[in-house]
């Protein structure tokens, strides 16, 4: 897997002298994150296929400081923030897109009270505008065409900011069955992995939040969870894992699965 | 000896009225001891959410059982206050229904409300079987014990009792019947009291009359100490929610001052601070008791209605870990209210009574166990936000005490570091893309 992948950096384009239409955020779980890193991938291709003008900032890319801030440490993470948007302000960055909704939040609502103000997406909502737009063509015949697909809400994409559509829309627009969970979109019960859940054990309890949230998802019967987070589709895969159902059910990021579609 | 109902009835709602007051003057003093917040912004778009969420229950209908049957006790609540009104006058004035005088308009009013008064019981009796017969769960949790679940059920027999007090009165008022317009429900009523004599008709009747306008001056007086406190909350509450995105937590200004004079290389750390300025009391972050809690979280507190819709929706509390977002809130208004009675026996000054917040009402293991869903903020009717609370108590953990759970200080050291919550090298960001 290491067909090339055009992906600019925003030195080279500076150094070019030109300013790209979007910077691409790939946050710390997309750049480092194995799993995460394929969702990378897959968006890139999407990027790449679409002939979408970009960069990224690479090594000049930091945390956006969001576990920080909701771990409590407020002084990391506006240490973060400033340090970002010092660069994205020297790059003149007007517009990001994100395929993380941590970071999506974080920079739309968190950084304009520290001088960073940009116009902020995250990549379904990107994704979808490029099909919109002619930009990108998608048909219904796709392999996924008549897969039973439920689509897991991440909270700081849905109830954080009230996305709940665009990641919908392009699953309809590949021709799969969407079915929805009974706690969906408002009411959607979180992966477990947010406000720094990640980066420790669970508190004492009697079961883990992924597997009771994996649990909703396989009353629908699904061949495939859908969802837009990489922390989500982290613990959605280990709750299938969990529940040995690795074998029927895969978890894949809505950009995977357009990109899958499209064969790339 | 002819006033002497009158008399009593003045004093007996000067009575309640003074001590309601009294009390009201308690609460406003007490949310006051929260910091202070700027919610001054967006005027309209506040009396929108007053308005549809408190006034319109748009949210309340979100569980459509619970929300219609509130809806029906709300309205009737609203509706049969009118009576009061006439109540009030009558007693101070010794007149009898003195509204009846308007004539036909007013049976239409009666009936009006002696039908509500009738849904009302209906709905306070499935509330009451909702509590405890069927036992929903949320009435149920660890917090639910004691006070909190008497009260719940108090309120339901006071409603029930004040609507059947309404309807015995005007079945047994002879002049009332026989003006046979408005009797809608009391005229099936009356017949259980035939064959008394008049006399004792309108000794019943009296009865009635005091125990109904007695019963709620008690009841105004009760919700300072309770959860039907919501009843006035609910409005200032719904005002001052949150207009932000749910997902945007609040900037903290004193720490953006210290990180850009830190990160500032032409400020020299060392220099005395400026003629004029406060000399560098450094301000707490974050919160270990009430006061450091925004007025507004104080409000949210008093006026959880304690209905458990957040507890029954939040994925830690769904997996059996001790957090339940509704006991957030209750326990910062025992401490709120615990302060308040410090403050009371001392003079109006807080002496320091060993106590706080954290740890003594609110343990850390709630605190560490939120994924900060907002799940809680959604499911609540009346805008309260718990989750801000644990918020502000976990910034004092980490910025007051540095006491973050171990994995976490890894993560954050791992920030500092390397711009990653996880020990890989900055200039590794790239290799995705050769992978
Ligand atoms: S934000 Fe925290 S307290 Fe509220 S529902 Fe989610 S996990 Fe529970
Ligand atoms: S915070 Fe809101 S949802 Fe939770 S118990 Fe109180 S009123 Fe109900």
């Amino acid at each position: 897997m290491s067909e090339t992948l055009k992906v600019p950096t925003m030195a080279e384009c500076a150094a070019e002298g030109r300013q790209p239409e979007i910077l691409f955020w790939v946050g710390s779980a997309g750049s480092y994150d194995d799993r995460a890193k394929k969702i990378t991938r897959a968006f890139v291709k999407i990027l790449n296929k679409a002939n979408v003008d970009f960069a990224v900032l690479g090594t000049e890319e930091s945390c956006t400081g969001d576990v920080a801030k909701r771990a409590g440490n407020e002084f990391l993470f506006q240490m973060q923030a400033i340090t970002n948007i010092e660069i994205l302000n020297a790059y003149g960055v007007k517009r990001i897109v994100t395929a993380c909704p941590h970071s999506y939040n974080t920079l739309k609502n968190e950084y304009p009270q520290l001088g960073g103000n940009y116009q902020v997406q995250h990549h379904t909502q990107f994704i979808d505008e490029l099909i919109k737009d002619g930009r990108l063509k998608v048909g219904q015949e796709t392999t996924f065409k008549g897969k039973r697909i439920t689509f897991h809400d991440p909270c700081y994409l849905g109830r954080a900011n009230d996305v709940y559509e665009a990641p919908r829309e392009l699953l309809r627009t590949l021709g799969v069955d969407l079915v929805e969970m009974k706690r969906n979109r408002k009411t959607a019960l979180c992966c477990g992995a947010g406000g720094a859940q990640m980066f420790k054990e669970p508190e004492k309890g009697d079961k883990d939040i992924n597997v009771l949230r994996t649990e909703d998802a396989m009353e629908t019967q699904p061949n495939i969870i859908a969802t837009g987070c990489p922390y989500c589709n982290t613990m959605m895969t280990d709750g299938v894992k969990a529940k040995e159902k690795e074998a029927e059910i895969s978890v894949l990021d809505v950009a995977e699965l357009i990109a899958k579609a499209q064969n790339l | 000896m002819q006033y002497l109902p009158n008399i009593l009835f003045a004093i007996a709602f000067i009575v309640g009225i003074g001590y309601f007051t009294k009390n009201v003057k308690k609460l406003i003093r007490n949310i006051k001891l929260g910091r202070d917040v700027d919610v001054s912004n967006n005027k309209s778009e506040r009396f929108k959410n007053m308005a549809m969420i408190a006034f319109g229950q748009t949210k309340m209908v979100r569980r459509p059982i619970a929300g219609i049957l509130h809806l029906i006790v709300y309205v009737g609540f609203i509706v049969i206050n009118i009576e009061v009104l006439e109540i009030v006058i009558d007693g101070l004035f010794g007149t009898h229904r003195i509204f009846s005088s308007i004539g036909k308009p007013y049976g239409v009013l009666i009936g009006i409300f002696e039908i509500l008064a009738v849904l009302v019981f209906v709905s306070v009796i499935l509330f009451w079987i909702r509590r405890n017969i069927i036992k929903l769960k949320r009435f149920w949790k660890a917090e639910m014990t004691s006070w909190p679940k008497n009260d719940g059920n108090f309120i339901l027999y006071f409603e029930m009792i004040l609507m059947t007090l309404f309807l015995v009165m005007n079945a047994t008022d002879l002049h009332f019947q026989s003006m046979d317009s408005g009797n809608v429900i009391s005229q099936f009523i009356a017949p259980w009291f035939s064959g008394l004599s008049e006399g004792t008709l309108h000794l019943i009747e009296r009865s009635a009359w005091w125990l109904h306008i007695l019963g709620i001056l008690v009841f105004l007086n009760y919700l300072y100490f309770s959860k039907h406190l919501h009843i006035i909350l609910a409005f200032p509450n719904t005002y001052y929610g949150k207009l932000t995105p749910k997902g945007q937590f609040n900037n903290l200004e004193s720490v953006t001052k210290e990180v850009k004079m830190m990160m500032d290389p032409n400020v020299d750390p060392f220099a005395a601070p400026a003629e004029g300025t406060e000399a560098a009391m450094p301000e707490k972050f974050g919160a270990s008791d009430v006061q450091d809690l925004s007025w507004v979280q104080l409000l949210n507190a008093y006026t959880c209605t304690e209905c458990g819709r957040c507890t029954s929706e939040c994925p830690a509390n769904l997996t059996g870990k001790k957090l339940s977002p509704r006991k957030i809130m209750m326990d910062t208004r025992d401490r709120l209210e615990e302060v308040g009675k410090n403050m009371d026996t001392n003079n109006g000054e807080f002496k320091d009574d060993g106590k706080q917040l954290l740890d003594d009402y609110i343990t850390r293991e709630e605190l560490w166990a939120c994924t900060t869903c907002n799940a809680c903020v959604e499911a609540c009717p009346v805008s309260i936000d718990p989750l801000s609370i644990i918020l502000e108590m976990r910034r004092y953990l980490v910025m007051e005490q540095s006491a973050a759970p171990a994995e976490l200080n890894n993560m954050m050291t791992n920030i500092e570091n390397n711009g990653a919550p996880w020990p890989y090298n900055q200039m590794d960001r790239l290799n995705w893309k050769n992978e």
